[in-house]
């Protein structure tokens, strides 16, 4: 399916990432966005707020981020594509509907633009701390998808992939922008409608009585959807439920309910992981890293090449599912990952599990407020290198 | 006709045909999630009667009405009615049923929960979305309690009346939520019992007709922790206390609506009025500051 026109802004823009994320929104045909303002996030919301008018889409601003999640889900039920937009504190919020989301497998996107934390943290400065928040933040097992993107190009190009994701796996995509890619201003080109392809939402056409709103095999073959409104009589729930949708509260429910949810995204990691590499086929060390961080980190790669160092990088683009597969590999190859990211130690966890001990893992932390010092980044890999 | 006279044969009969053995509201019923969880006497059976009474009298096409419940006794209601019906988490069914309402504008939303989930973790989304006008019918079920937890004290306890945290009774106020409702913009506002099925299904019917935030309180009867824990009998009881202290004043001022424990509960229809709702007035306002460019939401 393509996209249609007239959502799309065809053409070349200098635009930050906040904007060009509501432009993706909208070229990936996204109708509805129900939000609550906060930094550095509104500039997606203000964005939307002007252009959905206009393209017939339907923008509310809720009470607060609780309530925008909740809407979100609703809303998804009667067919529309919806996403919402935060930054961490609203983040925190929306948890708890993520959950349900997650659960009632609807698919949608939410756009956590990262700023510092805990708590109210650096309201106007960059962070990549809610990483793990990203992935189980709400409780209870479930897999989401997440995605990271390092330009204001990435930022439209990849919210399309997010809502195209979201579609495809029944699930909630969280799009973990950060303050420095939301703010930062470049060229976003955006293509012609009809070169822009969309994963239209599978929905159910045969018989009424036939309908059961879930299929629990854990595999790619999911449960196509139907709208409310179109005589189906659906029933759908956060309680653990069977096929049908019905609340059935015992353990061998809870199994089939929950290994499904998890197994979709586990099954098929490999499948939906996305990553980009560089000058890793004679690596020794690599640089894994996302968002802003990759940006700073290639400047110490092309510094450390320069110094005769063998040194690669892969880039995380779909971060949750993790590419254990090729971390694995790669541990097997190189003496060590290093990993910069602006928190104090979430994706390098997931690196260290995965090199098992084969390769050593380098974390290069920062608190947040401000992107790496690549030198900071240059030291890791000498010391990597080593 | 004398009494003796009625052929017996035919008034008494068993019914034995298919036909006969179906629930005359099965259509609207997920008959096989019966039995369902709640106790005996507890009024939340009579208001889910109530609704599919108001339902089928609004003649609304039931395939587009979506329910909505948030967590609770009263919010397993969504789950045993067959129409489009979502349980969702506690405190959230309003919101959960903005994007239902907006989503798709032909859809008529309706919500059923209880007190708790709706005044107390969900109040903010209640004032808001009656300030907004959105087009739902919410039908509050206040049983003065929490039911489905336990009979702890909520935003709705009497003063005084007995809760398991509230053990030497509620020194709280509580909401008076008619006024609640008027005061944050509902349209129609309404409260009955759980004794008053044939008027709370017409203002169900009304509700559901009326274009906008409307709103009805029902008093229930909660058997097994509010009647228990401040020994007032069965649920019988509390029926019958309704029937001796419940005032039926139309029109009446929303903000002498308040419950004291025990005492006289004031019931009828209090507001009734016109109001474009968010979707009306967001579309006008569009549509003249815009003109040509305003392309209307139509939905999926
Ligand atoms: C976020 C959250 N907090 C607490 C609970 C536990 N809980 C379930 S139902 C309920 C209260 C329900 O009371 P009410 O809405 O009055 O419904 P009733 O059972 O009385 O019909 C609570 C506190 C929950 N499910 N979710
Ligand atoms: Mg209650």
């Amino acid at each position: 399916m393509k996209a249609d026109p007239l959502g799309v802004a065809t053409g070349s823009h200098y635009m930050d990432g906040d904007h060009a994320c509501a432009e993706g929104a909208i070229a990936a045909g996204c109708r509805y966005l129900a939000g609550y303002p906060i930094t550095p996030s509104t500039e997606v919301a203000e964005r939307i707020a002007v252009r959905f008018p206009k393209v017939g889409g339907m923008f509310i601003q809720m009470e607060d981020e609780l309530a925008s999640m909740a809407a979100v889900v609703g809303a998804t039920w009667t067919g529309v594509k919806a996403m919402t937009v935060t930054s961490g504190p609203g983040f925190s919020l929306m948890m708890e509907n993520i959950g349900l989301a997650a659960m009632m497998e609807t698919p949608c996107v939410v756009v956590n633009v990262q700023r510092g934390g805990p708590s109210t943290g650096l309201p106007t400065l960059a962070a990549q701390a809610d990483m793990m928040q990203a992935r189980w933040g709400s409780h209870g097992d479930y897999e989401i998808i997440a995605l990271s993107p390092n330009s204001p190009q990435e930022c439209f190009d990849l919210t399309i992939t997010a809502f195209n994701l979201a579609e495809q796996w029944r699930v909630p995509v969280m799009f973990m922008m950060d303050e420095c890619v939301g703010h930062m201003s470049e060229k976003v080109d955006i293509p012609a409608a009809d070169e822009i392809t969309l994963t239209a939402r599978k929905f159910y056409k045969g018989k009424k009585a036939n309908y059961k709103p879930y299929k629990f095999n854990g595999q790619a073959k999911l449960a196509p959807m139907v709208k409310a409104g179109d005589g189906y009589r659906i029933h759908v729930t956060g309680l653990t439920h069977d096929e049908r949708g019905y609340p059935l509260i015992d353990a061998e429910t809870q199994a089939r309910n929950v290994y499904h949810l998890v197994n979709k995204i586990r099954n098929n990691a490999e499948k939906i992981c996305l990553f980009e590499e560089d000058q890793v086929a004679d690596a020794e060390v690599v640089v894994i890293s996302y968002g802003i961080s990759s940006r700073v980190a290639l400047k110490a790669v092309e510094q450390a090449r320069e110094d005769g160092l063998k040194v690669g990088m892969l880039r995380l683009i779909v971060v949750w599912p993790f590419p254990e597969q090729r971390i694995k590999q790669l541990a097997k190859q190189v003496k060590s990952f290093v990993v910069p990211e602006i928190n104090l130690g979430q994706i390098s966890l997931e690196v260290e599990r995965n090199a098992a001990g084969q390769a050593q893992t380098i974390l290069v932390p920062h608190p947040g407020g401000w992107v790496h010092d690549p030198d900071d980044i240059l030291k890791a890999i000498k010391e990597g290198a080593a | 006709m004398n009494v003796t006279e009625q052929p017996f044969s035919q008034s008494l009969e068993i019914p034995s045909t298919e036909e006969s053995l179906k629930h005359p509201m099965e259509d609207y019923l997920r008959i096989e999630r019966f039995p369902h969880i709640w106790c005996a006497t507890c009024g939340l059976g009579t208001v889910l009667t109530a609704f599919i009474t108001g339902l089928q009298k609004s003649e609304l096409d039931p395939d587009k009405v979506s329910v909505v419940s948030g967590i609770g006794c009263t919010g397993r209601s969504a789950g045993y009615l067959r129409l489009d019906s979502f349980h969702s988490t506690h405190g959230r069914a309003v919101p959960f049923a903005t994007g239902l309402a907006l989503g798709n504008p032909e859809l008529k939303v309706a919500v059923i929960s209880g007190d708790g989930d709706l005044i107390a973790i969900g109040g903010n989304h209640f004032i808001h979305t009656a300030r907004r006008n959105i087009d739902m019918t919410v039908i509050c079920v206040n049983n003065f309690n929490y039911a489905m937890t336990g009979g702890q004290a909520g935003p709705t306890t009497p003063l005084t009346a007995n809760a398991s945290t509230a053990p030497y009774g509620c020194y709280e106020y509580p909401f008076n939520l008619p006024y609640l409702a008027e005061s944050s913009g509902a349209v129609y506002v309404a409260r009955w019992t759980a004794l008053h099925i044939r008027r709370l299904a017409n203002a169900i019917c009304e509700a559901l007709l009326k274009p906008g935030f409307s709103f009805i309180e029902v008093i229930c009867p909660c058997s097994t922790l509010y009647a228990r824990r401040n020994r007032l009998g069965s649920g019988l009881d509390l029926m019958k206390h309704y029937h001796d202290q419940a005032i039926i004043r139309h029109g009446a001022d929303t903000s002498e609506l308040q419950i004291d424990f025990q005492k006289e509960i004031i019931v009828g229809k209090f507001v009734d009025i016109e109001k474009p709702t968010f979707a009306r007035k967001r579309d006008d306002y569009l549509s003249e500051r815009l003109g040509k460019d305003y392309v209307p939401y139509k939905g999926p």
